[in-house]
């Protein structure tokens, strides 16, 4: 692909039924409420414009854009001016021009002239501008008053602001508004003084700025620009990709100078993120040619060796043949392997093909087991899809949000501007966390119910909404007949009915006023369309299973499932999680979510690969540790995960991983698991490949290859490899004969291939005869499975419970600018927002232990201890702590427990009971282990090449 | 006791009046503070209540309250109303003000209060309308809309909610006919706004007043609260601006009661349509909202009656500026410009020959005695260049400089600009350091730059005084054409009419003829 710009049309889509008008008397029928602009750009008449852009809406500042209309008097501005039928409009006259000159004759009166050693040589509108509208000679002269002492701002680590070079637009702060929802920019001062200005005149990183990169995407001139442009020079090519960040699954261009990347923008046409971003995406890629980057593969004898680097021949030689010996020593199942939600589809079904096929037996798992393990689970039993139910562009039709264990503005920032988008337009809000999230109030965004509940109560709150829901007859009882199990419903409804189910009766449980509860659920039941939206506070419980189905509960007996606006979203965490569950990376099942006792599906794949497979589930990455311990379990293939850093009570992680005789480890860094590693193979990143990613809305993307592999093989290429060594007959030459045996195999992919992805842009599963373009909503006239099931969620503390020794609880959660362990990001200039992990204490618990905001405190549980700083708000409500875990120093996963969900082993990261305690350095375990990873880290020189 | 009647007008107290008043109940006298009669010449005023009707003398001072009050006093005016300069007043909706108490319900309803709104009452929300429509009543804040369509408009828009906005936000220099009502007849205003609400189906108004204008915030906010049981369920609140000229334009008046930065909006959408908080609203001036109450009292005809072509029933004009009897004289449209100068204005106060007249404010136009033939009215001013604006008039005598008035009118709208729009924003500096320039009669030579050996295409010639006066009407068409709003819109009105009519002024250049199209 060549550089071309995104065509910009001035205005948004409008759409009403069609008008038809003439633009310099070419006729043109256009939607009514389309600007005369954006018809005029339909037809490729380009008007010329400054303030308006088609991401935001018209301002009508600039007063380039005006235009004549027949039987109009003066000049309206094309971009505030709605078409009417039978309008005429001129869009060039002699007046016109002179106009227009003169409003380019004020702005560069007030404007550096050196445009060839600026940045945004030939991508800058005002040139642009200057020259469409013919301006010669500016007769103001330049001496007028002007801004060009203005001192720039450089302290975003990613872009410059530069207040001559402004033009005060606004689209930068209309984007902030609009596309954003931060509110961080400003116009200060006005008439001739007007500036741009972040918060109150701050610098932009001390702002309440989170660096998204909508205001430098919409800065028509270099006043804000990113400094790779700066520093390179322009792109000459772009290549559309997908983010290999979160679950919401941005695309991108990655705008490139040969093999160089100098950007990337958020692409317009991407259905996930309709061309917004935020800070990792935009900007956090610089890991990709990061120093720590291993790009050889290296082996050792025994984990306290240093690594040596070696030959791709040596390495994959020597996996396949400790494998085998492994599984001849010491059985078939004694070897398994761990497929990355950060690797593609095609990636990550070869892994568990490899598995399958090569190993001979199921033992395969995910990080979903960590994360969104319940969601499968839960939605499959009670909507027969393990899977969120709706597109995200669903939340513009949603009246009523609900929002529970989620932190969308850290975790999901460009889905959350969207939901800020619907709440500043009206919906409401219900936010369900132990801690008061930006989203209960941020500018323009009041929670309308914030249930502040105890963490590990959420199974409680949500049936005592359905108590409120059922006893004041607020069921939709319809839809229930209509749509749902009868039976199960009526069991259900007499459970929740119970008094004891009431929010009166678990208020002292909760801590939720029943008030509030009850109010709440009556929003939810009858403020129209009702959407929940859920993250890692949902299923990271012993009772995460329950709390995906009580939370489907809800939305079957209210009706709230099976159409836009509504409906039930798990906000998943990894870019491709939802792929890597899809592709069948469970133990117990193969791609598309079939068991694997279920012979049929075994038989597809058994003739397609030529082997028989076992039929019996293996084990999960849990089990599999335990197995490790006990020695029944050797060897294990871990791509693109870091176990150690985040799986929970990492000791016992540890300890398993060192029982092992052949721990392989691929990825992009020596991440703390390849401590424990004896083979590590160089791991490609998603700039280096091609592939498809999955994203939350079950939207399939494609991940493009815009540069060489720098350690030589895309990820999909080395399974191959290990593959070939161990004695598979494996001949993909490109991805998407990958993906073409995965839609042979899985009948909810059967309609996808790269022909319709690069046609298409994407595609939601199912996508198959009965939806050949794919199913943004799920469950539209049916459930999948037939009838909608309600189950019966009886709420069951958790064993992990407050006492004298530790009578404080853990939760834990991300922030915007880290992403999970932090291994991209930390290698990024991300850490100048968030640099440690920071334990958040509330003032009362921090007075009673004597700790001050800063202060080093130590936290213990029963798995462990670890130390860490203390900031104190009442965001955390008194006893409650919450800390991130982006950071291995902290080791946050020292202290979580090895309690997890009882239907799916997902970890209860959520609920740790914890002592809080003044400390003055780092604890023993941090101590040791610092010393262990640096001496597990040593790599030995390589002998030099013949 | 005797009653005597002080006004507690603000330019009033200005003058002395609240001394007045306290010498007067020192005195003895049963003091009524009303609002200002309106001819500032007499103030401080002091009406003394006889059998004869009240007698006024003025101007006054504290230690002449004997001397008033005993009838000898050598500044006696009178009956009031038969003053010259109110004889040919015609106070449809000045009526009240100066007469009474502006906060006493007893007295507003004596003096034909409220029967706007019970005859609004007994009308169904469009009668209402049309009787709006039929007196010809247009805006009275400068753009001269007809009232009755905007009230149509805003009736017809479905909505769940519709606001009345009142602009209050009198900026202009040289008016105050805004702040004479609010202080001097409160419930006429709150009147007006009821009615408003009725007719379109709102029920809650606001009254934007500039911070300026303390007296008038404190009145009608008592006034408000008084009446709000009158106007039930209708309800009002008062706002109070920052300070900013340009919130006095509708659409940044509504971002200002939003709580957002005021700037202005691009139109479309209508406030009519999308207004306040999004909603369909009616944003008219005070004058317009407190001439229904008449118009529905009196009905429309009687209101339009009155007036001259397209302009109908009266106009509230406030004479400032260097002219013997400043004040404010509602009278008919129709009447001429030279006659509110020199008959009820009474020519300057420095007794030199008029030498020009601003008309609507400090962005309205200057006319020379010459034109003094012109009738007030809309489409008459339109046509010779000019607006009526709100109608404030400022007279100038012969020793003013034109080219100053016009460097003013620059400088105005280069401090109260908002900034959104680049012709007024850039626009406004520029012209001001353009004026200066023709004043000098020192065109622009090539700047530093211009002559560096890289810049190959800028001009290095010096320019001419006529290039820099074309460049002046350059701008100031880019500005009247380019500009979002009337202020920088309507900036070149006052420099272009300076430079028409007084072409003598600049830098001693023959004005160019207007640039041929």
């Amino acid at each position: 692909m060549t550089f071309t710009r995104e065509k910009d049309f001035g205005t948004p889509e409008a759409m009403g039924a069609a008008v038809s008008l003439t633009i310099d008397g070419q006729e043109v029928s256009v939607p009514a409420g389309t600007s005369i602009m954006r018809a005029a750009a339909m037809v490729d008449t380009a008007i010329p414009k400054l303030c308006a852009t088609d991401s935001l809406e018209s301002f009508g500042s600039c007063r380039l854009c005006l235009v004549e209309v027949e039987g109009r008097s003066g000049y309206p501005a094309s971009c505030t001016t709605p078409v009417a039928p039978g309008m005429a409009v001129r869009t060039q006259s002699d007046r016109l021009r002179k106009l227009r000159r003169g409003v380019m004759e004020l702005y560069i009166s007030d404007h550096p002239l050196d445009c060839l050693t600026c940045g945004a040589n030939g991508d800058c509108e005002l040139q642009d501008m200057a020259g469409a509208v013919g301006l010669r000679d500016v007769r103001f002269g330049y001496e007028g008053e002007n801004h060009l002492e203005g001192c720039k701002d450089e302290s975003n680590p990613y872009f410059t602001f530069d207040p001559t070079k402004c033009i005060v637009c606004s689209r930068c702060v209309r984007a902030c508004d609009e596309t954003q929802g931060t509110l961080a920019l400003t116009v200060d001062g006005r008439g001739f003084a007007s500036g741009i200005s972040a918060s109150q005149d701050e610098s932009f990183l001390s702002s309440e700025c989170v660096s998204c990169g909508a205001c430098v995407q919409a800065c028509p001139t270099s006043a804000l620009i990113e400094k790779t442009v700066i520093e390179i020079g322009t792109p000459d090519r772009a290549v559309v990709t997908t983010c290999a960040y979160c679950g919401v699954g941005c695309t991108f261009r990655a705008e490139m100078r040969g093999e160089e990347l100098v950007r990337m923008v958020p692409w317009k046409e991407g259905k996930a993120n309709h061309g917004h971003s935020c800070v990792k995406g935009r900007f956090a890629w610089g890991y990709a040619q990061h120093r720590d980057r291993i790009l050889n593969p290296m082996m050792r004898g025994s984990v306290d060796e240093p690594w040596r680097e070696v030959s791709w021949e040596a390495a994959i030689a020597r996996v396949a043949s400790e494998f085998r010996r492994l599984q001849k020593e010491h059985g078939a199942r004694a070897i398994g392997g761990i497929t990355s939600s950060r690797c593609t589809n095609e990636e990550t079904f070869l892994v568990q093909k490899l598995v399958r096929q090569g190993f001979g037996n199921n033992n395969v798992d995910t990080c979903a087991r960590v994360c969104h393990s319940p969601t499968g689970y839960g939605l499959k039993t009670t909507f027969g899809t393990s899977a969120g139910t709706q597109d995200f562009d669903s939340v513009r039709h949603a009246d009523v949000i609900l929002v529970i264990g989620a932190n969308p503005t850290d975790g999901h920032p460009v889905f959350a501007s969207r939901m800020k988008k619907r709440l500043r337009e009206g919906a409401k809000l219900i936010v369900v966390d132990p801690r008061r999230i930006d989203m209960v109030r941020s500018p323009h965004i009041e929670a309308a119910f914030h249930l502040p509940l105890r963490p590990g109560t959420n199974v409680a709150v949500l049936t005592a909404m359905a108590h409120v829901i059922v006893t004041e007859g607020l069921v939709n009882e319809t839809y229930v007949r209509e749509r749902c199990d009868t039976d199960a419903y009526a069991e259900w409804a007499e459970f929740v009915s119970e008094p004891a189910r009431s929010p009166e009766a678990v208020e002292d449980l909760t801590g939720v006023p029943a008030a509030d509860l009850r109010a709440a659920a009556r929003l939810y039941a009858t403020g129209g369309n009702a959407a929940i939206y859920y993250g890692l506070g949902v299923t990271e419980h012993s009772q995460g299973s329950s709390t995906v189905m009580a939370i489907a509960n809800l939305a079957m007996a209210t009706g709230n499932v099976g159409k836009d606006g509504v409906g039930v979203n798990p906000l998943r965490g990894q870019n491709n999680v939802q792929g890597a569950c899809d592709m069948g990376s469970f133990p117990h099942e193969l791609s598309g979510y079939r068991h694997v006792s279920d012979s049929a599906a075994r038989s597809l794949f058994e003739r397609d690969w030529g082997v028989s497979l076992d039929p019996e589930p293996g084990l999960r990455i849990p089990n599999m540790l335990d197995a490790a311990t006990d020695g029944a379990f050797k060897g294990i293939f871990i791509q693109g995960e870091d176990i150690l850093q985040s799986d929970p009570n990492t000791t016992h992680v540890a300890a398993g991983l060192a029982a092992m005789e052949c721990v392989v480890v691929q990825d992009l860094f020596l991440n703390e698991t390849a401590n424990y590693a004896h083979v590590f193979l160089p791991g490609s990143t998603f700039l280096e490949k091609d592939g498809t990613f999955t994203n939350a809305e079950r939207r399939i993307q494609r991940v493009r290859k815009v540069m060489e592999p720098k350690n030589g093989y895309a990820d999909w290429e080395v399974v191959q490899l290990v593959a070939h060594a161990m004695g598979l007959d494996w001949n993909y030459t490109h991805p998407s004969q990958i993906m073409d045996e995965i839609a042979r195999l899985t009948p909810t992919f059967a309609g996808v291939n790269y022909a319709v992805l690069d046609q298409r842009g994407s595609l939601q599963w199912p996508v198959n005869a009965a939806a050949p373009e794919g199913t943004p909503t799920m469950h539209i006239d049916h459930f999948v499975r037939g009838k909608g099931n309600f189950v019966v969620t009886d709420y069951v503390p958790t064993d992990e419970r407050t006492g004298p020794r530790f009578p404080l609880l853990l939760t834990t959660g991300r922030i915007l600018s880290q992403y999970n362990v932090g291994a991209q990001t930390r290698r990024t200039a991300n850490v100048e927002w968030h640099e440690e992990d920071r334990l958040e204490i509330h003032p009362h618990d921090a007075e009673n232990r004597g700790i001050r905001d800063g202060n080093w405190v130590s936290l213990r549980s029963r798995a462990g201890e670890t130390t860490l700083r203390a900031k104190i708000t009442d965001r955390v409500a008194p006893g409650v702590v919450y800390t991130t875990f982006h950071h291995p120093d902290t080791q946050a996963n020292v202290i979580t427990t090895d309690f997890s969900d009882w239907a799916t082993n997902c970890p209860e990261y959520k609920v740790t009971a914890v002592q809080v305690m003044p400390s003055n350095g780092p604890s023993d375990w941090q101590r040791s282990y610092r010393a262990q990873a640096e001496a597990s880290r040593r790599i030995e020189p390589a002998e030099p090449a013949e | 006791m005797t009653r005597v009647f002080v006004s507690r007008d603000m330019a009033s107290v200005a003058l002395g009046a609240d001394d007045l008043a306290q010498a007067f109940a020192r005195a003895g006298c049963e003091v009524v503070r009303t609002g200002g009669r309106g001819l500032f010449a007499i103030e401080p005023l002091v009406e003394v209540e006889t059998s004869e009707g009240r007698i006024a003398y003025g101007p006054v001072g504290p230690r002449d309250a004997a001397a008033v009050l005993d009838g000898t006093h050598a500044n006696r005016v009178g009956v009031t109303a038969e003053h010259p300069f109110f004889a040919r007043q015609q106070r449809f909706t000045f009526a009240r003000c100066g007469v009474i108490d502006p906060l006493s319900l007893a007295d507003y309803a004596e003096h034909g209060g409220w029967k706007g709104l019970e005859a609004a009452f007994r009308l169904s929300p469009q009668e209402v309308v049309d009787a709006v429509k039929a007196s010809g009543l247009r805006g009275r804040g400068g753009a001269g809309f007809p009232t009755g369509i905007k009230w149509q408009t805003v009736r017809d828009a479905e909505a769940d909610e519709k606001f009345i906005v009142c602009n209050a936000d009198e900026g202009d220099s040289g008016t105050f006919a805004d702040r004479m009502l609010m202080e001097g007849d409160p419930y006429c205003l709150i009147e007006g706004m009821a009615i408003a609400g009725h007719a379109v189906g709102a029920g809650h108004g606001y009254i934007y007043i500039r911070s300026e204008y303390p007296f008038a915030v404190r009145t009608m906010r008592d006034a408000v609260a008084r009446s709000a049981g009158r106007i039930a369920p209708f309800t009002l609140e008062v706002r109070v601006g920052a300070g900013a000229y340009v919130c006095g334009e509708e659409t940044a008046l509504l971002d200002s009661i939003e709580g957002k930065r005021g700037q202005v909006r691009a139109k479309p959408p209508l406030p009519a349509i999308e207004g306040l908080f999004g909603k369909p609203t009616v944003i008219n001036n005070v004058l317009s909202l407190a001439a229904v109450p008449f118009i529905l009292s009196e009905g429309a005809e009687a209101y339009a009656e009155v007036g001259f072509g397209r302009s109908r029933g009266t106009m509230p004009v406030q004479i400032a500026g260097n002219v013997r009897n400043g004040g404010l004289c509602e009278i008919g449209f129709g009447v001429t410009l030279g006659e509110l100068v020199n008959e009820i204005g009474g020519g300057t106060a420095s007794g030199r020959p008029v030498r020009a007249v601003q008309v609507g404010g400090p962005l309205g136009a200057y006319f020379p005695p010459a034109m003094f033939h012109l009738p007030f009215d809309y489409e008459a001013f339109a046509a010779a260049g000019g607006l009526i604006g709100h109608a404030g008039i400022t007279v100038f005598d012969d020793t003013v400089d034109m080219a100053r008035m016009a460097r003013f009118a620059m400088e105005f709208c280069a401090v109260e600009s908002c900034g959104k729009c680049t012709p007024c924003r850039i626009g406004s500096t520029r012209g001001v350091e353009l004026i200066d320039r023709i004043v000098a009669g020192a065109p622009r030579g090539a700047g530093m730059l211009e002559i560096m050996p890289q810049m190959r295409n800028a001009r290095t010639a010096a320019r001419t005084q006529d290039e820099e006066i074309a460049l002046l009407r350059d701008l100031c068409d880019t500005m009247k054409f380019g500009s979002l709003c009337a202020l920088g819109g309507f900036t070149p009105y006052p420099v272009l009419s300076a430079l028409d009519h007084f072409p003598e002024d600049f830098g001693g250049a023959s004005a160019l003829p207007e640039a041929a199209e």
